[in-house]
């Protein structure tokens, strides 16, 4: 077994620096990986580009790297619900780059499977594919789209163990097990990192190749952005 | 004229028995609540979750179990969670049978803009230009017209466009229309609505053949 275990978040984002292009994990505050981002907060990198579905709200996740003016650019396909966020864009201060949400996780998931680029039907004839390259496949238009590439990829995971195996919970798996391995370097954190020979190898959501470094997060607040229900009877 | 719970309820009649369905926001997830008690289908979310059930009872909410809406939801037996690039695997590979989804303007050749008002907010398209690409069966829900009266079924979109030549069928709260290569065809109207009002809240082609009967809903 490789041993992935740091002992700490800052062990964990050891090599993070200004300027470099990291991917998060998450959809909405789902699945975000809160103690690298707190971390980020704390060490004050600047000019980062980040690749993540959503910005997070303006008192938390992303919100927070924006509101210390962190963040130089965004590639996102959904941004709503931060005022924040939008000021930034609206002055210029803020770049954004909305692309769809499928192209998002594909575009991830063909840096982690070392595919340069392909093709997809999404965001043909519409400003997305204004300057892309584009061809007909059975009859139907389709974009070329290209494999990012980020220093740092940060996923959140229910549990792991120190050989970087991780399992999710619920919907918070969504782009964290795209992301893991379309990095240099990928750093899990866990809500549980559980001894080794523990997690049924059957149930493994990510194997542990894909992950450099793995460390048990601290204080989850999980924060619910919507919160819906229906009353008892 | 329906609201939009009636123009949810229209929708509801097209969904059939074992379709995997796709709701957007707004409109569209009201479908839900419509839906027949003895077809069997799946709601799909495109954050990752198949077999989505109602919202959850007061103090069972789970943070790591929501739509794409990013509100907190229960799962029916049978569901499955998965990645977000599986998710549009099941969604650009046509596994979908249904998606429904609001808009803001449709064109008469089916083109579709819902994501932005240049100048103004722009929240994104999250997943509606994966969903507009590739699925066969897309039913618009809106209402007929904006704020200010005028009419969302134009000639051609003014906004920045989602998709193209992609709509094929469109439920308002004046009208069930299908989109034809000759434009809007008129298939029913909403209880205690005119042909004429219709008409004159259509800015695109609107084709009207034989007696237009109202909607049984």
């Amino acid at each position: 077994m490789i041993h992935k275990k740091v002992a700490s978040v800052s062990e964990a984002l050891n090599g993070l620096s200004d300027g470099m292009t990291l991917m998060l994990g998450g959809f909405g505050l789902c699945g975000i990986p809160e103690n690298c981002i707190s971390q980020m907060v704390q060490l004050g990198v600047k000019d980062i580009t980040c690749i993540s579905n959503n910005a997070g709200v303006d008192d938390f996740g992303l919100g927070l790297l924006l509101h210390q003016h962190q963040i130089k650019k965004m590639i996102s396909s959904y941004v709503g619900e931060n005022d924040e966020f939008e000021r930034q864009m609206l002055s210029g201060e803020l770049e954004v780059d909305l692309i769809p949400q499928g192209t998002l996780a594909e575009r991830c998931k063909a840096a982690q499977s070392g595919i340069p680029a392909f093709y997809t039907p999404a965001g043909y004839g519409t400003e997305v594919g204004e300057g892309k390259e584009s061809r007909e496949f059975n009859g139907k238009m389709h974009l070329l789209e290209h494999a990012f590439k980020a220093d740092f990829a940060f996923v959140k995971a229910w549990k792991g163990d120190s050989a970087g195996n991780l399992i999710f919970k619920g919907t918070a798996r969504n782009f964290n097990a795209c992301m893991a391995g379309a990095a240099r370097i990928t750093v899990a954190e866990v809500e549980e990192l559980v001894p080794v020979g523990s997690l049924n190898p059957d149930h493994i959501h990510v194997p542990g190749i894909f992950v450099q470094r793995i460390f048990q997060g601290k204080k989850y607040e999980k924060r619910i952005e919507q919160r819906t229900v229906r009353p008892r009877n | 004229m329906l609201d939009k719970n009636g123009i949810a309820k229209r929708i509801a009649q097209e969904v059939k028995d074992g379709y995997y369905v796709n709701l957007g926001i707004g409109i569209p997830t009201l479908v839900a609540n419509y839906v027949r008690s003895d077809i069997e289908l799946e709601f799909q979310s495109e954050n990752g979750v198949l077999g989505m059930g109602p919202f959850p009872f007061e103090g069972d909410e789970d943070p790591d179990i929501i739509n794409a809406g990013k509100q907190t939801i229960t799962t029916l037996p049978g569901a499955s969670f998965f990645d977000s690039a599986t998710s549009f695997s099941m969604i650009r590979g046509q596994h979908v049978d249904l998606t429904i989804l609001g808009a803001m303007e449709v064109a008469e050749n089916g083109d579709i803009a819902n994501w932005k008002i240049p100048g103004r907010m722009v929240k994104g398209m999250g997943g509606a230009m994966d969903l507009v690409a590739s699925a066969e069966n897309i039913i618009v829900a809106m209402m007929h017209t904006n704020k200010r009266g005028e009419s969302k079924l134009l000639k051609r979109c003014s906004l920045p466009l989602t998709g193209v030549g992609c709509v094929k069928r469109i439920a308002t709260n004046l009208a069930f229309l299908e989109v034809t290569d000759h434009g809007f065809k008129l298939l029913e109207r909403a209880p205690g609505v005119s042909v004429e009002e219709i008409i004159n809240a259509t800015e695109g082609t609107l084709l009207v053949e034989g007696t237009i009967p109202e909607m049984n809903i």
